[in-house]
């Protein structure tokens, strides 16, 4: 009977029509077609590059044919004699480090986070404020002020503070390796867990626990039958997540690993890449995006279900903080050693570096402001001028802030719009495309996604222009890496507002342009904006994402950093390190005035 | 001449059958409440009949202009149809005060900001808002904000009032005011309003019309007076009328025939008893359900025709009237009881079914069974 009205030219023409008569509609449409540029295109761009003859393969094979079918990479990598080398040790190097780096993350974080939320510690509000910035600062930037501390000179290069002090060269296994690996690693990751961990705590509805007790339960009973099983959840997610993100993570093991020839997944990608071997570095982006996918699928559909029980608002009171008792100063204090550690050691190994006038001498009375200020002097690196008068390092940091406030910004109106093609259709299949798509950067490991820009943007390829060292495709790549975040933000802001806010704007009788402008988007651009402020702070210290992509043109402060300490000017390394991190946390200060804190 | 009408009214969303062939026509000045339980299109329709849903298919013409047509292809979009619409969560705009929410229709007519404020200013006294215009609406009270959703649909002077569930977030006894209110402006502005709720007690006090629909299509259309007393089907004498109908399964037995010409009753066969009604003959042996309100159940002191004992079993005093909750066999009746009442749980009492307050309906098909 309803049939009768669905079928006949006419009809399915003007439903067609009125189909596109939406608004939401046409810009999910767009965003569909962008988001495809962005992320599938050059996906598929990268799969088949690797299995097509590149020029400079003809130095690996003489059955080299550029621009032919071959499997040659794929043999290379999964069945030769270097697939040992290649691939099955920097794996096994990548899932090693990443457990071991996500479990003290996890340990710390979860820790820290019961004793900050639930228990009377002293000073626990500025703990709180502290434990976070360990995460904002680049993650390299532990690795670099290791070196500092405890560089040996049995690798070569300059020794590092402890060997100046003690006298005694540290033994390779503290220098470089998997022990630095994972502890600097864990101190940059462990307030991720303790994000999750806190939030999840604090949401636990007091009253769960208020009837445990009102039972009869102990308060170690209720820790352990009641809240430690709702914040089960939070827990193996910050796990799963820290360990998708440490496989992804590229300066760290390039600092401290390769010098030791521990070679994890992405210094492997680095490696041949740089090395133009790159059919081979793109499969193994593929492998480190296939199985950075499944983990966080794995994370979605596993526990992302059960998640759901914890966000159960907490109204009723706050439960009264658990006495510490005699155990309070004790455990004060290392609260205070892991906040000097992962907070103030960072800033003051970095900062000594940049005073020392030779690398290797840490003398107090050789301080020197060179390296900040200083004018070209050939005696010292080469007669570069200190970084507050040198004209690259002034062009980087343009740069740096210039990509960070075009990502953020872009990224951020786009956010916007896939918020709002998303809620606008909620449960029609072109809005979970939408979504969907939106969120696959999130799979990609920064290392990874640059290949992928980098296969598709080095030629002109039909309509797609070549990028490659253009400033345009270095805010691309961030643009798109960062659209699961504004998407995100986008999404929830827009859930607040709810659909009617912007009809009863239709009712009476204005545009759609107009409603968006004065209804929609007055109302989620405060929430678009912790969006913004994160996405700035993301680019700024972002290196694994844009190493790849970089020309001396387009250098930004990170890839300036990486390249001098490649290149074993450590005091110009630490100085624009010290310099990054300055602008990073004053943006985080800057962010927490404004917004509350979004946990990505 | 029908001020709304609409035509064979269809929506599918996905593959749910939200409203199912709905028809009707409202004259000038018409109130008519759209009245049903949660998920039975009664949004939809008001939403289709705003402009903010499209129809799957059928035909919408407001004061004879065609607004939808999907034969015709026409689709006038909502800020084209001057109606004004009240939402059920107000949807007042929390970035604006008061004033500029009010004015908002206004401005975008391009209407001189000194007549903007002008009318705004009559719009808030006239609904006793004058007070508020510099407030947000956040800082007010959910029957303040619900007076500005008023003011906000007012102000542009529209012929047709569309309100979605606009009490239904307000407590029980600012409901009752704002209740009071609505019908006040209707008489007021003589504009033709749709209401649609799913409040029965709404329904019944503010309309002139009431349409009651039951997964998206209307059951019954009627005065609220007549659908009380003469509910088309089942669903409509359940979901009309607090406390609940009562109704009792049978069968049709025989139809007595007293003597000097008093007209014929038909009889029906419960499991325990026999009942006698005012309708003529009907076919023997046929399914029925026997209705009858609460109000119209007597308490008597003796047996007698039509009388059966029952038990009380709870007991539910309020105010000026009272619901004895009673055991009949395994059924519990409701009697609403407007006279003071000396019962106590336990009592056995005497009930009188009057058989011109009994309904019966087919139970095969639901529907009242026609009087003779």
């Amino acid at each position: 009977m309803l049939e009768a009205h669905v079928g006949g030219g006419r009809s399915t023409l003007s439903r067609i029509r009125n189909y596109l008569r939406q608004p939401h509609i046409i810009i999910s449409l767009v965003l569909l077609l962008v988001l495809v540029f962005i992320v599938i295109i050059p996906f598929i761009k990268m799969v088949a590059d690797s299995v097509i003859w590149q020029y400079a393969d003809r130095r690996l094979s003489r059955a080299a044919r550029p621009g032919s079918l071959t499997l040659f990479h794929w043999k290379r990598i999964f069945a030769s004699n270097l697939t040992q080398n290649v691939l099955l040790r920097p794996l096994f190097n990548s899932l090693s480090t990443s457990l071991g780096i996500s479990a003290f993350a996890m340990l710390i974080g979860s820790l820290l986070a019961w004793v900050v939320v639930r228990t009377d510690l002293p000073g626990r509000r500025v703990v709180a404020a502290l434990a976070v910035i360990p995460y904002v600062i680049p993650s390299y930037i532990h690795a670099l002020a290791w070196l500092n501390l405890f560089k040996n000179d049995r690798i070569g290069g300059a020794a590092g503070i402890f060997q100046y002090v003690f006298g005694v060269s540290p033994p390779n296994w503290v220098s470089y390796g998997y022990f630095p690996i994972i502890f600097t690693l864990a101190i940059h990751y462990f307030p991720y867990t303790y994000l999750l961990v806190s939030a999840s705590l604090k949401n636990i509805d007091s009253r769960l626990e208020e009837s445990g007790e009102i039972l009869g339960a102990s308060r170690s009973y209720i820790l352990k039958r009641i809240t430690f099983p709702l914040v089960l959840p939070a827990l193996l997610s910050s796990f799963i997540l820290t360990f998708s993100r440490a496989l992804g993570i590229f300066g760290t093991p390039y600092f401290l690993g390769s010098p030791v020839r521990v070679f994890t997944l992405t210094t492997q990608i680095y490696s041949n890449i740089t090395n133009r071997i790159t059919s081979s570095g793109y499969i193994l982006a593929f492998v480190l995006i296939l199985i950075s996918s499944v983990i966080i699928f794995f994370n979605q559909r596993i526990i992302g279900k059960r998640k759901s029980f914890v966000t159960i608002a907490g109204k009723g009171f706050r439960t009264s903080p658990t006495s510490l008792g005699k155990a309070k100063y004790t455990i004060l204090v290392l609260v205070v050693i892991l906040l000097i550690i992962s907070v103030l050691m960072p800033f003051v190994l970095i900062l000594w570096q940049t005073f020392a006038l030779y690398p290797d001498n840490y003398s107090l009375k050789e301080l020197t402001l060179h390296f900040w200020i200083g004018r070209s002097n050939t005696e010292f690196a080469e007669g570069e001028a200190g970084i507050l008068r040198n004209p690259a390092i002034l062009r980087a940091t343009w740069n740096s802030v210039k990509l960070a406030l075009v990502a953020a910004i872009v990224s951020g109106f786009i956010g916007i719009f896939i918020g709002y093609a998303v809620v606008k259709g909620r449960n029609t299949r072109l809005s979970n495309a939408v979504e969907q798509i939106s969120f696959l950067p999130y799979l990609v490991p920064g290392i990874a996604f640059g290949a992928l820009y980098l296969s598709l943007f080095t030629h002109k390829i039909g309509p797609i222009p070549a990028l490659y060292g253009t400033f345009l495709l270095i805010a691309l790549v961030c643009i798109a890496k960062n659209l699961p975040f504004t998407g995100r933000a986008g999404i929830s802001s827009m859930l607040q507002i709810g659909s009617e806010l912007e009809e009863a704007a239709e009712v009476s009788g204005a545009r759609w342009s107009r409603g968006f402008r004065k209804i929609v988007l007055p109302l989620t651009i405060h929430g678009a904006l912790s969006g913004f402020i994160l996405v700035f702070i993301t680019v700024m210290r972002e290196l694994s994402l844009i190493i790849l992509l970089v020309t001396p043109e387009t250098r930004t402060l990170t890839t300036m950093t990486f390249r001098y300490q490649e290149q074993g000017y450590t005091q110009f390394s630490s100085a624009i390190s010290a310099l990054i991190i300055i602008i990073v946390v004053s943006g985080e200060l800057l962010a927490r005035r404004f917004v509350k804190r979004e946990i990505v | 001449m029908p001020i709304v009408e609409v035509k064979n009214l269809t929506k599918i969303f996905g593959n749910v059958v939200a409203v199912k062939d709905v028809s009707f026509t409202i004259e000038e000045r018409d109130f008519l409440i759209l009245l049903g339980p949660s998920g039975c299109g009664k949004t939809t329709i008001l939403r289709m009949i705003a402009g903010l849903e499209i129809p799957t298919s059928g035909e919408i013409i407001l004061r004879d202009r065609l607004v939808f047509s999907s034969r015709k292809g026409v689709f006038v979009p909502a800020r084209e149809r001057e109606v004004g619409l009240v939402f059920q969560s107000y949807a007042l705009w929390p970035h604006m005060t008061v004033f500029e929410n009010v004015g908002f229709g206004l401005q975008v007519k391009k209407m001189k900001s000194l007549l903007v404020k002008k009318k705004v200013e009559e719009v808030l006294e006239f609904l006793r808002l004058e007070d508020m215009a510099g407030r947000y609406p956040q800082e007010m009270s959910g029957g303040q904000q619900q007076r500005v959703a008023l003011a906000r649909m007012l102000v542009c002077e529209p012929e047709i009032f569309l309100m979605d569930e606009p009490l239904s977030n307000l407590d029980a006894k600012l409901r009752l005011e704002m209740r009071a209110e609505i019908k006040n402006l209707h008489y007021q502005t003589g504009a033709t309003t749709i209401y649609v709720t799913h409040d029965q007690v709404e329904g019944l006090t503010m309309a002139n019309r009431i349409s009651v629909l039951n997964r998206g299509e209307i059951e019954q259309m009627g005065e609220p007076k007549h659908v009380y007393k003469m509910p088309s089907t089942l669903f409509v004498a359940d979901f009309i009328g607090s406390p609940t109908i009562n109704k009792i399964r049978g069968v049709v037995g025989k139809t007595s025939r007293p003597a000097g010409g008093k007209p014929a009753r038909a009889g029906v066969i419960c499991d325990h008893f026999t009942l006698l009604t005012s309708y003529g003959t009907l076919p023997e042996a046929k399914e029925v359900v026997l209705a009858i309100r609460p109000e119209n159940l007597r308490r008597v002191s003796a047996p007698g025709e039509n009388t059966l004992p029952a038990e009380v079993h709870t007991i539910l005093p309020a105010g000026p009237e009272t619901i004895l909750q009673v055991k009949l066999h395994d059924m519990t009746l409701n009697i609403l009881m407007t006279q003071e009442t000396e019962a106590q749980v336990g009592d056995r009492i005497y009930i009188h079914f009057p058989p011109e307050h009994i309904l019966l309906f087919d139970e095969a098909s639901q529907k009242l069974l026609p009087a003779e």
